[in-house]
């Protein structure tokens, strides 16, 4: 048995059966980081193989003695290095918590624990989630398994990349604007965004709390209810999040799509997308049909406005969030004799152009004379573009459309142009802003060998429906199961 | 919208940032760019319609105002760049006499 080839959900099952051992997997998992990591560089920090082997050992062991298993238990799990982890450094890809080690757990990390995880590592990420190609992170970019040449996609690319190149089971990542679902589809792997206030961000490091949610990425669909079933639910913690009861979501797993109805909105399928993604996702839909779906055109016409107003929205929210980082409670502090000075020099030293970029923005954005114009602006444009969705999904279920107008873009090509990167989000930004949930699966290979994705968008608080549809579809095609060859 | 240098001073001066003279003509062709496509923004009429500053429904959360436990004091502290006697401790503000 090749266990790093085995989804989550079969080496839970193995390992429940006592078919492989704790400490065998342990090990097949070190042993992947040792030939691979060094290519990827998914990991910004990686578990301590003694450390860990000995816990599995141990595991073992008692469950000789006594059988009683849990779901995630001995499941090498990565995590991204912008949710804290008690003890272990939580960078957020940044000069300026290079050496932060949180002193708590985030919720989601402490459910992980309750039912048994394995931390195998904390992933690569755009500095403070900010980028769509992991290139902003102050410690290297991560590369693609699938293109060792291109982007993993961003900001979750180390999480994508890790679950694409079999150096962990499963991840979490975070997404603002397109961070699990963006790198997802750039890996060939599943990303899921669960609805705001689906899952708790306590123990989130903030970029735009309005727009920031925690889900899964996995190797495929049932995998990711899995992870759902674990993280999901209301917690006190988070006064946003959703006192909502969380259902099976195992049990909504359908392998059809009969009385399901799919909307198709024109705005995605426009200037500027890739004929390779076109085709590719204009044959899933064709495909989703032939499982019974019924297929419908629907309109998004402020969907053409999303990225305008999300970089107006999120750079405000982070500006405000971001200073938190003073150089006095933690992170980094510069050498300098005055107050004033302290606080712009150790601004200047931990933080990256990007976020340096979009902390300029947002304070722009909020200041005096501008508020009205800009965030105020883009505040009501979301309005409008949260009521087309509103009224879609009112004669649809759940929409379908690309993830990303291009497959993965080459290392280097956009980092030198924030526009340019920017426009790379605009068919997932648009569901941070309506706070929907929304999934990304494979769907295609382009003519480089680089994965396309599909996004499912559903309505709030239905990612049920989002994961039989995407559940149904993968059954039908062999995407998910083609890996990189590294 | 075209920024000028001056703009990126004065903003960055607001958001508490040190940027060099290089940095300066850099975000200021940048952000010029940046906010021109954002102009794009007055072309939607936006007459009456409410902001969304968040999709959920806005009801305050409350909760017991009970005792509960807390980091202790030294876990709080222990990220700090300098710290003395359970306090974070910073550059001196006010000058001496």
């Amino acid at each position: 048995m090749n266990v790093r080839k085995l989804t989550l959900c079969e080496l839970k099952d193995k390992f429940m059966k006592g078919e492989v051992s704790a400490v065998e997997i342990v090990k097949a998992y070190f042993q992947r980081v040792l030939l691979v990591e060094s290519k990827v560089k998914a990991y910004i920090t990686t578990a301590k193989k003694d450390a860990l082997v000995k816990e599995a050992d141990e595991l073992d062991f008692t469950l000789s003695k006594w059988r009683k298993t849990m779901p995630l238990m001995a499941m090498p799990i990565a995590v991204k290095d912008n949710i804290c982890t008690k003890g272990v450094k939580t960078t957020c890809g940044s000069r300026m918590l290079e050496n932060f080690v949180p002193p708590y757990d985030a919720t989601v990390v402490a459910r992980m624990k309750e039912h048994g995880y394995y931390l195998i590592g904390k992933t690569n990420m755009d500095e403070f989630a900010m980028g769509s190609s992991t290139e902003t992170s102050a410690f290297g970019p991560t590369r693609n398994p699938c293109n060792l040449a291109a982007i993993p996609g961003g900001s979750s690319g180390g999480s994508a990349a890790a679950v694409a190149a079999e150096l962990c089971v499963a991840a979490l990542g975070s997404d603002t604007g397109g961070s699990i679902r963006q790198p997802a589809a750039c890996c060939g792997v599943v990303g899921l965004k669960p609805t705001y206030g689906r899952v708790s961000r306590y123990g989130l490091v903030a970029f735009a709390s309005s727009l920031d949610q925690i889900g899964p990425i996995t190797k495929d669909v049932r995998d990711a209810a899995m992870m759902m079933q674990v993280i999901a639910g209301h917690d006190p913690l988070d006064s946003t999040s959703a006192d909502v009861p969380v259902p099976d979501y195992m049990k909504a797993l359908k392998e059809n799509l009969r009385g399901m109805k799919v909307g198709v909105p024109l705005e995605f399928f426009a200037e500027g997308l890739d004929p390779e993604v076109e085709l590719a996702v204009r044959t899933a839909i064709i495909q989703m049909q032939a499982l019974k779906a019924e297929i419908k055109e629907i309109s998004l016409p402020m969907t053409t406005y999303a990225i305008a107003a999300y970089y107006l929205i999120a750079t405000a929210e982070a500006s405000s969030n971001l200073a938190r980082y003073d150089g006095v409670k933690y992170g980094h502090r510069a050498k300098e004799k005055g107050l004033l000075e302290m606080y712009m020099k150790t601004r200047q030293e931990g933080f990256g152009a990007e976020v340096k970029r979009r902390i300029m923005l947002g304070t722009y954005a909020l200041s005096a004379g501008y508020y009205d114009a800009y965030y105020g602006k883009a505040q009501a444009v979301r309005t409008l573009i949260k009521r087309d969705f509103d009224e879609a999904l009112k004669e649809v279920d759940v929409i379908v459309t690309p993830t990303m107008p291009t497959p993965a873009f080459k290392l280097g090509e956009k980092i030198q142009d924030p526009l340019q990167m920017y426009l790379s989000d605009i068919y997932t930004i648009s569901v941070n802003l309506a706070g929907l949930p929304a999934i990304s699966l494979p769907c295609g290979l382009s003519s480089g060998k680089l994965p396309i994705g599909l996004q499912i968008i559903g309505r709030p608080f239905e990612e049920e429906k989002v994961l039989r549809a995407a559940y149904a579809y993968e059954q039908a095609t062999e995407w998910h199961l083609k890996r990189p060859g590294l | 919208m075209e920024i000028s240098k001056e703009q990126v001073e004065h903003v960055a001066k607001l958001a508490r940032l040190e940027v060099s003279e290089d940095e300066k003509a850099m975000f200021a062709r940048q952000l010029s760019a940046i906010l021109t496509y954002m102009d794009q923004l007055k072309e939607v009429d936006t007459e009456g319609v409410e902001p969304t500053a968040t999709v959920l429904p806005t009801e305050n959360v409350w909760r017991e105002d009970a005792v509960r436990p807390s980091l202790p004091q030294e876990q709080a502290l222990a990220n700090a760049p300098d710290q003395a006697d359970g306090f974070f401790r910073v550059p001196k503000i006010l000058e001496d006499r």
